[in-house]
């Protein structure tokens, strides 16, 4: 996963660098005062839901400009959420399990589900101002992010080994000092690694969500996804490529410039005893450290911290050991949990009530429609799943067997699986129409396009974990072709091809909700499927169908995962671990 | 000093305790009536001016008892005073050295040993100085910039023991602490100790010390107490007259070493009645249940161990064999537990006598050696039984693993539960008495047409 940048390395030695870099940072925050005094006026201004969109390139920028803000601010929430609900959920064994269990549910709702609700009460909440359309969107973006995070941020926290936590405690740390000397460290490499997943996840939603119909109202934002929703609309081809290569163009930029240098930075929090000799690492981040500026924001932080130190220090709850066992202990707390109990009970009633309500307006005829389609859109994420396995597989192992090639194709295909699929959806779309596909066929192909690149990525993360003595041997047996595979390559590759997998699929039934129905130039195109369903009722505003097709589609991932991906990810820890 | 928790170091007058516990207890409720017992109700001292030794095989609740002692555990029944206050109440300063040294990977060394004095609001100079003054102590002068996966084992607990001692603690606790090092660094590392000790480097009153080695207890403690197990108790407490610094050739010391063994491996004394609850309801005690403990070895080093003893003429100190083996007590007394168990030993006033069944055993190959490890297995150990008949009893032969860890529940807590079946399937699978899928979590019997499937298997 290594990248060679000799050139950029050899600049790095030159001593006269970081006074350039200091003039960077200083004229990039200058950049960014303004950027916000822009997007400020912007947000502050009456709403316009239907902004014209212009195709000509030198809009591109702007609109760059303002799709980066939503995705930025959208994941900074979706972190701060992610923090605040891995947090609750490990320290309150009370709720610890419905808190997860919610968890897997919301996960398991295609983003789209989410539209018409949210945007509706944001609006609602914030009327007068452009903020309020905008926010929907951002919650939108969201929502498609901040699951994984979440779930990342809660198992760092659970596995937290015990000497540490118990060391923090002895040592009678704070809470504050605990979450910065203690729990975010140990969650950083996850976080990380989970922030990648879930910004191409918010770039998947936001090529959906800046322009969308529902009922008889049109929204459309100024933006890099209504742009190029708006090119494939009128068939302006130039103006279609221009926008999809922007969009590629800032996920590597962001690649390179943020995750890489954070990947080479959070090697620090590597939990181990020992260096490993494989480590990550980043020219920029080289050259930031390099930079004069950068011991500035330490030296801040150190200034802020001092105060609060001494504060706690003061307190009550510093001065004696907190037992352990009473982490576990249901009784604390017990009042305001049932207050909570209770209080969610009356939510859930009233949601239920409503509900019914909703769906009493579904006839039988709708209900064996959405039923016809679930069973149809099952058979296409599965197919899209099993034609992405069966072609990434031997092309994964072979790359994965060769390190010079795995060195150069792995960083490719991680980059690749964070360009989101849907900006590619019009071309492919402009594609089938030319050759005549329906989207029966067409919305598979649709689906491979965004899943196939995780099962890549880790089929040859797992080839390469093969240890070469294991190798060797099935060459001095001389097992034959088939043995080599089955005895071998399939079980090596086996957690990895599983985690990929499940990714996959997560993905799969995401697209599936765009996929399946498309606004073509001539009007729109759609075929048999629940996301088929879920779209056309967002464009037609009606709730009930939105909701039954939610559910089916939230009940069959969730039963997929516990009968199918849970059992081969525990066979994958146990039975097909390589170990030593 | 600013320091808050030294506001009011309370001056006790010689003799009286620091930390006094009083009947503390350990059990985890069931949901059954059964409660498991991890320690039984104890009374313990620490007093100033001494290193006192916690010795005890695995299982006797060594560490559950240092983490009552510091309040890091809530003990289920009894209390703990610090200098005559309830623990959770007092302002206590302790420090505990653990065995895994929970270094913090992230913080440089000198960040490592500031972090304490940062949670007791010490301003930044006065941590800094405090550290680095600390890490002088230690050997560490030079290192305070450095990561700790950078430094070898040693050097760790060497920061372990800067962190701990950075805070001025009343009193030094230490898990294990040389547990995890090379024989050479543990031993460097233990003398140094003690030379910080005796000159009063250090101002911490008293060190306890949580280990599993004999000669480390002896070499360093003023008082030891040694622990049995199911459920842990005291089973001696005395004090170590021998001066400092002690010979491990002198008699004196071999003796001493010598009479823990025995006190260790004498089979215990049966409780003198089954306490009860307060309603009056029988708390079932582990001595009183019919599954014993199967201790965690493998047949192999049972028959390792016999060979041994063979060579030796059938019959020796267990304190010269650990030392032959270079083993631990930890390592060697499950061996030698699980060779008395199946009947192939006897343990006579820590001497370990081989018996017929037992030479027998050792002296025939290996096919002829798995016969009898069934045979002897099939008599004395009732969980190996049970799981036979019940895989007999049933159509198809197989039974989950869940069957037997509900039976086992009902004794032992889930965490033993589950290393009992699995030193079940160890020893069952040696003894070919059945086999057990990992994957399906199954017990099954292996069945002829299985075996020569599993030797298809290899060249299909």
């Amino acid at each position: 996963m290594k990248l060679q940048h000799p050139f950029a390395r050899s600049l790095v030695t030159v001593r006269s660098w970081p006074f350039v870099i200091d003039l960077g940072v200083a004229f990039f925050s200058l950049a960014l005062f303004f950027g916000v005094l822009h997007i400020a006026r912007y947000w502050l201004g009456t709403p316009s839901p239907v902004v014209p969109i212009s195709h000509s390139p030198s809009a591109l920028p702007l609109y760059a400009f303002y799709s980066v803000v939503r995705i930025g601010i959208a994941y900074l929430l979706s972190l701060a959420f992610a923090i605040a609900y891995g947090y609750t959920a490990a320290y309150n064994p009370r709720i610890e399990a419905w808190m997860v269990a919610v968890l897997d549910i919301l996960q398991s709702i295609p983003v789209l589900s989410f539209l018409p609700p949210v945007v509706l009460a944001m609006v609602a909440l914030i009327p007068g101002h452009q903020l309020g359309i905008e926010l929907g969107v951002i919650m939108l973006i969201f929502t498609g992010q901040v699951w994984n995070l979440a779930f990342s941020f809660y198992s760092s926290l659970k596995s937290i080994p015990r000497e540490m936590s118990e060391a923090s405690r002895i040592y009678r740390y704070s809470a504050w000092q605990r979450f910065w000397q203690l729990e975010m460290p140990y969650a950083a490499i996850g976080l990380v690694w989970n922030s990648i997943v879930s910004v191409a996840g918010g770039w998947f939603a936001l090529m959906l969500c800046e322009m969308f119909t529902m009922g008889d109202r049109n929204f459309q934002l100024p933006g890099l996804g209504s742009y190029i929703q708006s090119a494939a609309d009128s068939g302006d081809v130039t103006a279609l490529l221009s926008g999809i290569g922007v969009v590629i163009l800032i996920v590597v930029a962001t690649d390179q410039l943020l995750w890489r240098p954070l990947i080479a930075w959070s090697d620090k929090f590597k939990f181990e005893q020992v260096e490993s000799a494989d480590r990550a690492d980043s020219p920029i981040l080289e050259l930031l450290r390099r930079s004069r500026l950068s011991s500035l924001p330490g030296r801040i932080w150190t200034s802020l911290e001092e105060p609060i130190y001494r504060h706690l220090a003061r307190s009550r709850a510093a001065q004696v050991i907190r037992p352990i066992d009473d982490d576990a202990d249901k009784s604390k707390g017990a009042l305001f949990f049932w207050a909570l109990a209770v209080a969610v009970l009356i939510a859930a009633a009233w949601a239920l009530v409503q509900a019914i309500t909703l769906l009493r307006a579904i006839s039988f005829a709708d209900m064996r429609h959405l039923l016809a389609g679930a069973f149809a859109t099952f058979l296409r994420v599965n197919a899209a799943l099993l034609i992405s396995a069966l072609w990434t597989i031997p092309a994964g192992v072979a790359i994965g067997f060769n390190p010079k090639l795995a060195r150069i194709v792995q960083p490719v295909a991680q980059v690749m699986a964070s360009v989101p699929a849907s900006a590619f959806y019009p071309v492919l779309l402009m594609g089938l129409l030319q050759i005549g596909g329906g989207l029966g066929i067409g919305s598979i192909l649709l689906m491979l396009l965004g899943t196939q690149w995780y099962i890549l990525f880790n089929v040859i993360a797992g080839a390469m974990s093969i240890p070469s003595d294991l190798r060797e041997v099935t060459r001095l047996f001389r097992f034959t072709r088939w043995q080599r595979w089955t005895k071998l390559i399939l079980p090596g590759i086996f957690p990895y091809l599983i985690t990929g997998m499940v990714t996959a699929s997560g993905g799969a039934w995401n697209a599936s909700v765009m996929a399946e129905y498309a606004h073509v130039k001539t009007g729109i195109i759609q075929t048999v499927g629940l996301g088929a369903e879920i779209s056309s009722a967002t464009d037609a505003g009606s709730f009930p169908i939105i909701l039954l097709a939610t559910i089916l589609i939230s009940l069959m991932v969730v039963t997929m995962n516990r009968l199918v991906w849970r059992r081969l990810y525990r066979l994958a820890e146990t039975r097909f671990r390589l170990e030593g | 000093m600013t320091e808050a928790a030294t506001l009011t170091p309370i001056q006790a007058p010689a003799g009286e305790a620091i930390i006094r516990a009083e009947k503390i207890e350990k059990y985890y409720a069931q949901p059954s009536e059964n409660r498991i017992q991890v320690i039984s109700a104890t009374d313990l001292e620490i007093i100033p001016g001494e290193i006192l030794a916690l010795l005890g095989p695995s299982g006797s609740g060594k560490s559950t008892m240092l983490r009552m002692l510091t309040g890091l555990s809530r003990p289920s029944a009894g209390q703990v005073y610090w200098h005559g206050k309830p623990i959770a109440e007092a302002q206590i300063n302790v420090s505990i050295v653990f065995q895994s040294f929970a270094l913090f990977p992230w913080l440089t060394v000198l960040e490592n040993v500031e972090a304490p004095l940062q949670a007791r609001g010490v301003p930044p100079e006065e941590r800094r100085e405090r550290s680095l003054r600390m890490l002088d102590t230690v050997g560490l002068d030079g290192f305070q910039a450095a990561y700790p996966k950078e430094l070898s084992g040693g050097m760790r607990q060497r920061v372990g023991f800067a962190r701990a001692l950075v805070v001025e603690p009343e009193v030094l606790f230490m898990d294990e602490p040389f547990s995890a090092l090379d024989v050479l660094t543990a031993e460097n590392l233990r003398s140094e100790l003690l030379e910080l000790w005796s000159n009063k480097t250090m101002p911490t009153r008293a060190v306890f010390i949580v280990t599993h080695n004999i000669e480390e207890a002896v070499l360093l403690a003023d008082r030891i107490i040694v622990l049995g197990r199911n459920p842990g108790h005291i089973r001696t407490d005395f004090r170590v007259q021998l001066p400092q610094p002690r010979d491990r050739k002198s008699d004196a010391f071999t003796q001493l070493v010598d009479y823990i063994y025995k006190v260790l491996t004498r089979p215990d004394v049966a409780p003198a009645e089954a306490p009860t609850q307060q309603d009056g309801r029988r708390i079932r005690d582990q001595r009183q249940m019919h599954y014993q403990m199967l201790p965690h070895a493998r047949p192999g080093g049972v028959a390792g161990l016999l060979e041994l003893l063979l060579d030796k003429a059938g019959r020796d100190d267990i304190y010269r064999l650990a030392d032959d083996l270079a083993f631990e007590i930890d390592d060697l007394l499950p061996i030698v537990d699980a060779a008395q168990l199946l009947g192939f030993l006897k343990v006579e006033e820590g001497d370990a006598a081989i018996t017929e069944s037992g030479a027998e055993f050792a002296n025939s190959e290996i096919l002829r050696q798995k016969e009898l490890f069934r045979e002897a297995a099939t008599t004395n150990v009732l969980l190996l039984r049970q799981i036979v008949r019940a895989l007999e009893s049933k159509s198809d032969h197989t039974v989950p693993e869940e069957f037997f860890l509900d039976m086992l529940d009902e004794q032992f807590s889930d965490e033993e539960s589950l290393r009992q079946l699995e030193t079940a399937v160890t020893w069952g699978r040696y003894a070919e008495l059945f086999d057990f899928d990992a994957s399906r979590r199954r017990f099954f019997l292996p069945t002829d047409e299985e075996e020569e499937a599993t030797a298809d298997g290899g060249d299909e």
